[in-house]
């Protein structure tokens, strides 16, 4: 549906993004996710026709729309602080875009009102219908940018961080809401965030900026259990990081020894990443782990979340089952032993 | 900002906009026509009457200039319209001063009223406010008769002048610093209360540097408010030739005796002191833009 | 506190009271003989006329200017700019015979009205050229802020959903224009109404034509007529307050409308 040729654009010295490349089939629910200034909401502009690419193309539905600006693309955009008119009711704002339409395929009034009481329901804001922007809270002006946007059937809906200006409860709200409504729909949808608990929750694949390029993309389970790179595995979620050394194929970390094959006996420096709930924890030495104190324990629903201090200071993030934790019976300041079940390795040449 | 309908402008400065992204402006053609017809209008009305006043002043020469100026009616004009001034600016100040700190440091009943009648002097025609004057002091007036008897001459005098000028002007310092004073909030000031500040170390120490800019705005405003006062002062002052005539009646004079260029010469001196307070009034906004009060006022308006 | 409280009663308030005062110091009847007097009641005519039609003029030329100020480039715009504010530090005086000797039939404005018959002077159309004058500021600073503070995610968003250029400007923008542009609007037309140093000259003052109520004011004082005069003065003044509160209210109106 989207296709992303080769894009670059920069601004003065800043390169936004880096020979980019990205398809969307139909359909799908994509998330552009990565710090502030990875490129992603320039990305998603140059999609929308409301920013121009230095170089490479954009098509839509299978037209060349590099050239097209945003009001010929037939896009539905949402903006993190709804942009609604605040000079016009929730009805009139939805209807806009059918208002606004050449005389020649203009709908009537009898077909305008049709179809935004239709999204207004929709959106579960029929009541609203004849209340001003000012009148609504953040959740609800956001239904209403998303109403808007979709009353003129766009072929793809692109938000920028649409929950980013709502707070933590209203945000989980209108997160399960929107994945409900994609899934009736079926449209064609990209959004920018910087929460990857967003990202992961409600994308089908996700996109991982950083510095104008892309670091991974793939399925959230791919991100979450398979990082392509360092910074992806530090980005999503939290991670314990061990520093270590390649020699003669295997990593080694301490106590810990993980097999890392290498073209050649080449020493390289070698960074282990382990995600907290791939660490076990025991009262004995089993082996291929390293021993820890508890400074911190707290309960996190069916998990518990334990912070260690390691050997030399290094914290550990782990997390274990509630029962699993319980059974230990581990008290703060006593010592416990961790060992990683998997270690994604990443080796550095030595500089 | 606050303006009310009456009121006047207090530090506009235009923001400057980023560039325009493609395809969300106006089309070229359309941007060529309206800034055609804004520079049309503005320098229609704008530059060239400003040009002509120095090209009437000075189209006998430089010499019949400056005999214009230097002439004793014209320079006993200047010698009252600065002393007018010298009086009318300090009293305003202060005033305004004063009505700012009351205004914004405390709350009270008939505040409103307060500053309605502060922007009182903007709804009023000039001649109105010297008509004013004249019924309170003037032979028939409410005091005539009272100050007739002490020999005490306030209209068609010099402070009659000044007290009309007062009328005109002092609104200028007053809402500058007001606007100033109230996006600054009470803050500040109230922290340098529990820390020990009395009223006036308050006042000298954390109020003052945090308006300084806004305060020589409002004194630049109504300086060339008082210099350039025409309608009051000539109600009030009678135009006695040589003794109440100020630099703008002195201009009507000897334009209504056919002597042009003289009063182009005169009033040329004016449309200078105009120009110096634009100039000095684009300099103090960017300054202030830059400092404390403004850059305060800049964050509360984003 | 108490100082100013004092500065102002004297400075302004009593003085004020003295017109409501002296206009009915001879009597009802003298009032209304007076304001309703046909030389009289042409020249409120002539002054609300002549200051809505400059108020106007301002109103749409201004909004241009304040448009093409803020958000065009072009070279001297900043000079231009710190101009804006030139009739309002201009004495009133300067102005008047500046406009006056341009627009007379040998001045370098008026040699071209001439040949089509157009007065530019001691008419109608000269009031309103010098009205025009001290007005325009007012539009122009008034809007240039809030031209400013547009959110351009506004623009943005009305385009993706298929607006030209025009129904964006005509639906989107200008709506949240107007309070601002009220206020502007009223600012010049009450400006207008009061105005005397720049007109004077230019009107000419002849009686039920060119006469404008402040200038007609000065007349009767020159006559003596205090009592004439103060009772002018004060329905000028009723004037003034009425088309200030009613701008107030409309601008406070459509400022609510738009939810600030």
């Amino acid at each position: 549906m989207i296709d992303v040729r080769n894009v670059t654009r920069s601004f003065g010295a800043f390169h936004a993004i880096r020979n980019i490349s990205l398809s969307v089939p139909k359909g799908q629910f994509l998330a552009l996710l990565g710090p502030s200034g990875s490129g992603k909401t320039t990305l998603l502009r140059i999609i929308a026709g409301l920013d121009r690419a230095d170089q490479g193309a954009v098509f839509i539905g299978g037209r060349d729309a590099t050239a097209e600006g945003a009001r010929g693309r037939n896009v539905g955009f949402v903006f993190q602080h709804y942009a609604l008119f605040r000079h016009m009711s929730v009805f009139e704002n939805v209807a806009f875009g059918m208002r606004v339409k050449p005389r020649a395929t203009r709908p009537s009034e009898a077909r305008i009102r049709a179809r935004v009481d239709e999204l207004l329901r929709l959106v579960q804001l029929d009541f609203l219908a004849g209340r001003l922007p000012s009148q609504l809270s953040g959740g609800q002006r956001q239904r209403v940018a998303l109403a808007r946007a979709l009353a003129v059937e766009p072929a793809v809906l692109l938000l920028d961080e649409p929950f980013g200006a709502l707070d933590a409860k209203v945000r989980q709200e209108l997160r399960t809401w929107l994945r409900r409504l994609h899934d009736e729909i079926g449209l064609t949808s990209v959004f920018v965030t910087h929460d990857q608990e967003e990202a992961l929750e409600l994308a089908d694949r996700v996109v991982v900026f950083n510095g104008g390029v892309i670091e991974q993309d793939g399925t959230p389970a791919e991100v979450v259990d398979h990082p392509a790179s360092p910074f992806v595995a530090t980005f999503i979620g939290r991670v314990n990081v061990f520093h270590g050394r390649i020699e003669s194929g295997k990593a080694r970390f301490g106590a810990l020894e993980v097999d890392h094959p290498t073209p050649e006996h080449s020493e390289m420096r070698a960074e282990g990443y382990t995600r907290p709930h791939e660490l076990d924890v025991t009262r004995e030495d089993v082996g291929g782990g390293l021993w820890a104190t508890l400074a911190h324990a707290s309960p996190a629903g069916a998990f518990v979340k334990m912070d260690l201090t390691g050997p030399d200071g290094k914290l550990l993030h782990v997390e274990i089952a509630r029962e699993q934790f319980d059974e230990l019976a581990v008290l703060q300041g006593e010592r416990v032993y961790v060992r990683p079940r998997r270690m994604r390795v990443f080796a550095r040449a030595e500089e | 900002m606050e303006r009310t309908a009456a009121g006047v402008l207090t530090m506009s400065a235009p923001t400057l906009r980023p560039p325009p992204r493609p395809g969300l402006t106006e089309p070229a053609a359309v941007r060529v026509l309206l800034t055609s017809v804004a520079l049309l209008f503005l320098v229609a009305f704008l530059f060239v009457p400003l040009a002509f006043i120095f090209v009437e002043a000075l189209r006998q020469g430089w010499g019949a200039y400056v005999a214009a100026i230097n002439e004793p009616g014209a320079r006993a004009a200047i010698w009252l319209t600065l002393l007018v001034a010298a009086l009318t600016v300090p009293a305003n100040a202060l005033f305004g001063l004063t009505a700012a700190w009351a205004v914004t440091k405390f709350d009270f009943r008939g505040k409103r009223l307060l500053t309605t009648l502060i922007d009182l002097p903007f709804a009023v025609s000039p001649v109105v406010a010297g008509l004013v004057f004249v019924q309170l002091f003037g032979r028939r007036g409410w005091f005539g008769p009272w100050l007739f008897e002490h020999d005490i001459k306030i209209i068609f005098a010099l402070p009659g002048i000044v007290l009309a000028t007062i009328f005109v002007s002092f609104p200028f310092v007053a809402r500058e610093l007001i606007a100033v004073m109230e996006a600054s909030g009470r803050e500040e000031e109230e922290a340098a209360g529990l820390l020990g500040a009395n009223g006036w170390q308050t006042f000298m120490r954390v109020t003052l540097p945090n308006i300084k800019w806004a305060l020589l705005s409002g004194v630049i405003l109504c300086t060339a408010r008082a210099l350039g006062e025409f309608g009051a002062v000539s109600v009030v002052s009678g135009r006695i030739r040589g003794e109440t005539t100020t630099v703008p009646i002195h201009v009507e004079i000897l334009y209504n005796e056919y002597a042009f260029q003289a009063s182009f010469a005169v009033a040329s001196l004016l449309a200078v002191v105009a120009v110096v307070t634009l100039v000095l009034q684009t300099v103090v906004e960017r300054r202030s833009r830059q400092t404390g009060a403004g850059a305060a006022e800049a964050a509360v308006q984003a | 506190m108490a100082f100013t409280v004092v500065y102002l009663t004297a400075i302004v308030l009593v003085p004020l009271l003295t017109l409501p005062a002296k206009s009915f110091a001879d009597g009802w009847g003298y009032f209304w003989q007076t304001v309703v007097d046909p030389r009289v009641v042409a020249s409120y005519r002539l002054t609300v006329g002549a200051s809505f039609v400059a108020a106007l003029v301002n109103g749409v030329l201004g909004f241009v200017v304040a448009w093409v100020l803020v958000r065009y480039r072009f070279p001297g715009r900043r000079v231009i700019d710190a101009m804006i504010d030139l009739p309002f530090a201009l004495p009133t005086a300067v102005a008047g015979i500046t406009l006056t000797s341009l627009y007379a039939p040998t001045g370098w404005f008026g040699q071209y009205l001439e040949p089509y018959g157009i007065q530019g002077v001691y008419s109608p159309l000269g009031i309103t050229i010098a009205l025009i004058f001290i007005g325009l500021p007012f539009v122009v600073r008034t809007l240039q802020p809030v031209i400013a503070d547009l959110d351009v995610e506004l623009e943005e968003v009305a385009t993706s959903l298929g607006a030209s250029r025009w129904q964006v400007v005509f639906r989107v923008i200008l709506p949240y224009l107007y309070p601002a542009w009220l206020i502007g609007f009223g600012m010049a037309f009450a400006r207008a109404i009061g105005e005397y140093g720049s007109v004077v000259f230019i009107a000419g003052n002849m009686p039920m034509r060119t006469e404008i109520a402040s200038l007609l004011i000065v007349t009767k004082l020159t006559q003596y007529d205090y009592v004439g005069a103060a009772a002018v003065a004060f329905v000028l003044l009723i004037l003034s307050f009425i088309l200030l509160l009613t701008l107030n209210a409309l601008q406070g109106w459509s400022a609510r409308r738009l939810g600030y």
